[in-house]
């Protein structure tokens, strides 16, 4: 509450500042002419930016810091004997007096020693936020008043706030480098704490895979296999029944919608294709999970074969629906490209029209095509909330679509739902888990995106 | 949708008497409608049957009364007549989901409880009532009594934290690479990055919440602002990509214009461009957003799954999100939450066709050919 009242205080203060420059700007070159008659609105900018921003770095990096410190004084404070526990039970102490603090339930009755701390804490974190309010209150006004002070007919205003709007632009696109840093530091990291304690060829190459760690050491099971194998097949095999189905239908509508359909048909089947690709994948996995497989059990019943209830047939057959509109909207794309020039040379020497759509369109087209399906593979290996609500946990070697399987997705996401330690080799397996999936999906995305481009090159 | 079958049944109500709100909200409204329900089958008196006579009613009965009450005192001493919701296994008997000729041991109702719902229907006491409290009440154990609100008010912040970090972000970036950035290795691998950025899965994006957000920056679990910032990352580049699109849509010939006359490069694109292409960019906001509102996997990784009865207050309180709502509610065990889940579907539903309307008309609004 006191933070969001300074937040407001800062806003108002920069709009303050705009106005201030700007009447400045305008007073000061009245009867001259200067820079500052042409754009005034510059100078206020100028003002409020300078008013707010060295104020939002401290107040972000005050935030950024408050509970470090604040933990190190408290823990300065505390009497000596507290202060030689042991890194975890003071970390429950610490969270004792700051659940006090803040007048919540306690783990334990709270003794005077502990109400004193808790005093302490409140004391040191209202001087923090009474200090943290000056300095941003006086850096704002500092801000101001400088900035006011420099606003003259032969000071470049413009100029100033345009570097600073470059390099918020900068800022923002190097957002997207930092995610990928973000994304493969965390997965090389947490990995590589994890093939410390199970080598790399076990882990790619086990057949094995029964993650769960046993509680005591005489218990079945107790080591735990992570050979992901299973996992790799069970995935392969869910995205090989997806693209059976998504790809002769996607790439067959793609056609039909590139050549044959009248443009009336096209306008509305193209948004509703849209829309489609548009549904959550947990409605996918609703659906397949209640309608498709118990479908599939009763009709494989009926056929006298054993479809298990959570058969990787459901699962992929439900995904490959998924995938179509992706695929078709790829594949369309694609078709349109090609040069009208090379269908009018095929009609030219008498094809029909199915023979210029097989022997001249499809191959023309065929590289982006493909790079459409590989696309269309990775998103089939990296799809999660179907696998996971219609495949199975069981973790079996076998490339018979009619059993369960489990995949490299479901297992991340039931390893590390719920509370878990940070040094099991079962939660750090999800962290190598991922890393093979990023690194799969990452080799499968830059083929695919290497020859659409270098066939759209080919035409443009 | 959902219905639920709500029994109409007279009611003696009469604690102390004294008025005192303290003490009426703390009656026992249990015995009151144990009494009820006594009455209506005075041959029940076996202490085993009086419980499995009990579980008929949801276990919210007594709240409804007490709320009843506490809202007109002026009741206490009266009959009253009250809609109590049925349990939702008494729910799915009404509806014909299970089959009272099924075995006993199959089926989640006994001989007995059928036997009693079939009295009360033949005394007319049974009615079919849409069930309000899916659009009222948090997450429960007990189907007749959850709702989507709670998950509905988790997904407003998290959207809203994901609108405020991605959208600002994605435009700058878009703006700086197509009209600011050098032709140069480095701008190539923004570019080449953005594109698999968008194609990598989205529970990758949950582990690197979980590594990054939670882990390293200590953020609290199961909270929106941790929720939005995984979103917020996971549509970057797809915004990014639809509003590079629309730059490159407005033609070169609108910059050469404005740099003509004297604007710098700033002025030009932030006068000109980008009022130009704002449609397109709103468009790929929107279906950026859609495609956030409908996301799940990341959502489990940083805790989002969490059973949240309470509605969360802002963007640091344990929340979950309609997607994840969805999720639970289809993976429980209770038959009649499956109608909840494809109720909360088709709610999700009408907030995706809606977007995405809204983002196919934008574009056919403000199309233009150059």
């Amino acid at each position: 509450m006191q933070l969001l009242i300074l937040v407001l205080t800062l806003i108002v203060l920069s709009v303050i500042g705009f106005y201030l420059g700007r009447s400045r700007a305008v007073a000061t070159s009245a009867g001259r002419t200067g820079h500052c008659i042409r754009s005034p609105g510059y100078y206020g900018w100028y003002v409020a930016l300078w008013c707010a921003l060295p104020a939002l770095l401290v107040f972000v990096g005050w935030l950024a810091f408050e509970p470090e410190i604040l933990r190190a004084i408290l823990i300065d404070s505390l009497p000596q004997s507290a202060r030689e526990l042991p890194p975890e039970r003071l970390s429950l102490l610490l969270n004792d007096v700051r659940s006090l603090a803040s007048g919540n339930v306690l783990s334990r009755a709270a003794d005077p020693e502990l109400q004193a701390a808790a005093e302490r804490y409140i004391g040191t974190l209202r001087i923090s936020r009474w200090a943290l309010f000056a300095a941003v209150l006086a850096l704002a006004i500092g801000g101001l008043l400088w900035a006011r002070s420099r606003v003259a007919p032969r000071f470049r205003a413009r100029n100033r706030v345009e570097q600073v709007i470059t390099v918020f632009l900068i800022a923002s696109s190097i957002v997207a480098i930092l995610t990928t840093v973000g994304i493969v530091l965390s997965l090389v990291f947490e990995a590589a704490r994890f093939f410390v304690r199970v080598p790399l060829g076990d882990f790619l190459f086990g057949l094995q895979w029964s993650p769960q760690m046993a509680l005591r050491s005489d218990q079945v099971g107790a080591a735990g296999a992570f050979g992901a194998v299973p996992l790799f097949v069970g995935t392969l095999l869910i995205a090989f029944i997806a693209m059976c189905v998504a790809m002769p239908v996607g790439l067959l509508s793609a056609i039909y919608m590139a050549e044959y359909a009248h443009p009336k048909f096209r306008a509305v089947a193209k948004p509703l294709l849209e829309i489609l690709a548009g549904i959550p994948t947990v409605v996918y996995g609703f659906f397949a999970a209640l309608t498709v497989a118990p479908f599939f059990r009763n009709t494989g019943a009926e056929l006298g074969l054993s479809i298990s209830s959570e058969s990787a047939l459901a699962a992929g057959v439900v995904m490959g629906i998924m995938i179509i509109p992706f695929v078709s909207s790829l594949s369309d794309d694609v078709i349109t490209a090609v040069p009208q020039s090379m269908r009018e040379g095929s009609y030219g020497l008498g094809a029909t029209q199915s023979e210029t759509i097989r022997r001249v369109i499809i191959p023309a087209a065929l590289p982006g095509i493909i790079g459409g399906f590989l696309l269309a593979i990775s998103r089939a290996i990296g799809e999660t909330m179907i696998v996971v609500m219609a495949a199975g946990l069981a973790a079996n070697l076998t490339a018979n679509p009619f059993e369960a399987v489990t995949t490299v997705t479901v297992q991340i996401a039931t390893l590390l739902v719920g509370d878990q330690e940070f040094d099991s080799p079962k939660t750090l397996a999800a962290f190598a888990l991922g890393l093979v999936l990023f690194c799969v999906t990452l080799v499968l995305n830059i083929i695919a995106l290497r020859i659409v481009t270098k066939y759209r090159e080919q035409y443009e | 949708m959902i219905q639920l079958d709500v029994t109409l049944y007279p009611q003696e109500i009469d604690p102390a008497g004294k008025r005192d709100p303290q003490a009426i909200s703390t009656a026992d409204y249990q015995k009151l409608i144990r009494d009820a329900l006594d009455d209506l089958f005075p041959d029940v008196t076996d202490r085993r049957e009086r419980r499995e006579l009990m579980a008929l009613l949801s276990p919210g009965a007594t709240d409804l009364l007490r709320a009843k009450v506490m809202a007109d005192p002026s009741l206490i001493g009266q009959r009253v007549i009250i809609d109590v919701p049925f349990s939702d296994d008494l729910d799915q008997l009404a509806k014909g989901r299970i089959d009272a000729e099924s075995e006993t041991a199959t089926r989640r109702v006994t001989d007995k409880q059928i036997e009693w719902f079939q009295r009360l229907e033949q005394r007319g006491l049974v009615r079919q009532a849409f069930n309000t409290t899916l659009f009222t009440a948090g997450d429960s154990r007990s189907p007749e009594l959850a709702g989507i609100w709670g998950s509905l008010v988790g997904t407003f912040w998290t959207m809203l934290i994901t609108m405020a970090i991605a959208f600002p972000l994605a435009i700058g970036a878009a703006i700086y690479l197509e009209e600011f950035a050098p032709k140069n290795r480095w701008t190539a691998m923004i570019e080449v990055n953005i594109n698999n950025l968008a194609a990598v899965p989205s529970i990758v994006f949950g582990l690197l919440g979980l590594a990054v957000f939670l882990n390293f920056f200590g953020l609290p679990r199961s909270a929106p602002l941790v929720g939005g910032l995984v979103l917020a990352l996971m549509t970057l580049p797809i915004i990014i990509i639809a509003s590079r699109a629309a730059l490159k849509a407005v033609p070169p010939s609108i910059r050469e214009a404005a740099l003509g006359v004297g604007a710098s490069q700033v002025q030009t694109v932030f006068h000109h461009v980008v009022p130009l292409a704002m449609p397109g960019m709103l468009t790929g906001a929107i279906l950026g957003m859609a495609h956030a509102l409908g996301e799940t996997a990341p959502l489990l990784m940083i805790g989002m799954v969490a059973f949240i009865v309470d509605i969360p207050g802002g963007p640091l309180d344990p929340a979950t999100v309609m997607p994840v709502q969805i999720y639970l509610w289809a993976d429980a065990p209770e038959r009649a939450f499956v109608e909840r889940s494809s109720a909360a579907i088709v709610i999700l539903l009408g907030f995706l066709i809606l977007m995405n309307l809204i983002a196919v008309m934008l574009r056919k609004r403000f199309e233009r050919k150059w």
